[in-house]
């Protein structure tokens, strides 16, 4: 029996959901004291007799039992989830209730309220992405600290803090409160904003990027599930992520190379992922609010879809870059926009988008604003400025890919 | 060929701290598979053998019986598994490779004994 990818970390997160439901959000500790116990278990047996037919099922029926002890151990000195506090208190009714929490429509439910309620109003962004990947999508504090560039100590004061605050809130997200609307655009942003991390983000370590942004996709999966959150904007977060992934695999080249967009070799793209993601933003929906999601999709698609940049519509690009600039206005929209524009419009008139981006100050560590002038003054001829821009580049280079690629760039313009 | 047994030891944080994150359980659990299918590929493994729990009782002298020592213990036996290998310093090679060495863990290995009549 081969041990299905992630299986640890997947059942962790549906674990600790059921187990909540049980225990009550404010016992999230007990849950998750449960889970790696049964993780333990689970190590010690399946390493000598191997891993069993359904190892989920096995995982399971270990952290039922377990929790079926901690309840009858704990039941006179502590409250468990209010909700269920008759149910647990006679034995009669406390295996029903055990059980039921495990039905995996149940445990559906539950990860999707803890969705929720990792995006408190009252943790900033990051707190609530690094909160979800914690809890639901079992990443240690020493993952998440990787996943986001800071110390471990930072992660796990964050994880500790967030969980007082769910603690804190009695008990997980109603999706029936009169906040959801608002709740649900905190989720999407969150899982906007882990995805990324995973696709954008300075980590040179490509498996943890694409393990981000698979769990960014997963967890958007389980968010359309919901009816009420499978609205237009969830669709076209869902069509934008599955045609980024698409590209992901040509990002870097078989010498472990950063491959830019017009260089890629579109025979790696993920065929599959673009044609769920083409689907996802094809949905008709009614009363169509066009969000930021819907455009970035939209451009996502256009490069998508091209079979080569030469056959890209570029012009279409441009115009939906000016359109994401009117909703969601950015210095980073606008240096894309600006490369489009060179891509149509020659790089003059690029490279004019380029050095009028208001705001510009705040690309000022960005490898790739520099990056980008450098790559047309090349285009025009100037090679010795485009090597400049090139160096200045890979001086704010936030890893050794990049700065390879950027350096490389650099080399290249010397040569006639 | 002779059989050897292979008793895996480790300290109760030890073993709580080789569990670490889902990913980790995973990572650990992957190379135990690994090392378990190399030695059955070779025909090394005669018997996976068994997990055995962290506690138990210990009967001394007449009447005493207690809880498990096992606080005394520095390392618990957690399993074992019988092997079959061409003499003990073969058997001992083929332990290197054991996963449980990387968590502060050791095997023991014990040649089970010949008898001769």
């Amino acid at each position: 029996m081969e041990l299905s990818e992630h299986l640890f970390r997947r059942e962790s997160g549906r674990l600790v959901a059921a187990l909540t439901r049980i225990f009550g959000v404010h016992n999230l500790a007990v849950a998750e004291d449960v889970v790696q116990d049964a993780f333990c278990r689970a190590l010690e047996v399946w390493k000598v007799r191997g891993v069993p037919a359904n190892p989920s099922a096995w995982l399971m029926a270990v952290a039922k039992n377990r929790a079926l002890d901690v309840v009858r151990k704990a039941r006179t000195a502590r409250t468990f989830a209010p909700e269920l506090a008759r149910v647990l208190e006679s034995e009669w009714t406390l295996a029903p209730a055990v059980d039921e929490a495990f039905a995996s429509a149940v445990i559906h439910d539950e990860q999707l309220k803890m969705m929720f309620s990792c995006c408190h109003p009252r943790l900033s962004e990051q707190a609530q992405v690094a909160l979800m990947l914690n809890i639901l999508c079992g990443f240690g504090a020493s993952e998440v600290a990787a996943a986001f560039l800071v110390g471990r100590a930072a992660a796990e004061k964050q994880i500790s803090r967030g969980k007082k605050v769910l603690a804190g809130a009695k008990r997980l997200f109603d999706l029936g409160d009169a906040e959801f609307g608002s709740r649900l655009t905190a989720v999407r942003r969150a899982l906007y904003l882990l995805f990324n991390e995973g696709y954008h983000s300075a980590s040179a370590e490509r498996a943890v990027r694409a393990e981000l942004c698979g769990e960014a996709i997963r967890l958007t999966m389980l968010l359309l599930e919901a009816p009420a959150a499978a609205q237009p904007e969830t669709y076209a977060l869902a069509a934008l992520m599955c045609l980024q992934a698409a590209r992901l695999p040509a990002r870097i080249d078989a010498a472990g190379d950063l491959s830019p967009l017009l260089e890629q070799d579109r025979s790696r793209w993920d065929g599959q992922l673009v044609e769920k993601g083409v689907a996802f933003l094809d949905r008709p929906a009614s009363g169509r609010v066009v969000s930021a999601y819907h455009l970035e999709a939209a451009i996502a698609a256009a490069h998508a879809t091209a079979r080569s940049v030469e056959a890209t519509d570029w012009r279409a690009i441009v115009q939906l870059y000016d359109r994401l600039m009117a909703v969601a206005p950015s210095p980073v929209v606008a240096l894309n926009r600006a490369i489009a524009i060179a891509q149509c419009e020659g790089p003059d008139r690029g490279l004019e988008a380029l050095l009028t981006i208001e705001d510009v100050g705040r690309l000022r560590s960005y490898p790739f604003y520099p990056a980008a002038i450098g790559e047309l003054e090349l285009r025009r001829g100037n090679r010795s400025a485009a090597r400049g821009h090139f160096f200045s580049a890979a001086a704010l280079a936030r890893n050794p890919v990049e700065r390879r690629f950027l350096e490389r760039r650099a080399g290249e313009c010397a040569n006639e | 060929m002779t059989q050897f047994l292979y008793l895996y030891r480790m300290t109760d944080s030890a073993r709580q701290e080789a569990m670490g994150t889902p990913a980790s359980a995973q990572q650990s659990m992957q190379r135990w598979m690994t090392w378990l299918s190399e030695l059955d590929a070779k025909g090394h493994l005669k018997d996976r053998g068994q997990p055995l729990e962290r506690t138990g009782k210990v009967v001394r002298g007449k009447n005493a019986v207690t809880d498990g020592p096992y606080t005394e213990a520095k390392d618990l036996v957690g399993g074992f598994t019988l092997v079959e290998a061409r003499d003990i310093d073969q058997a001992v090679e083929l332990s290197r490779g054991c996963p449980i060495l990387d968590g502060g863990g050791s095997v023991e290995v014990r040649p089970v004994m010949k008898m001769d009549f």
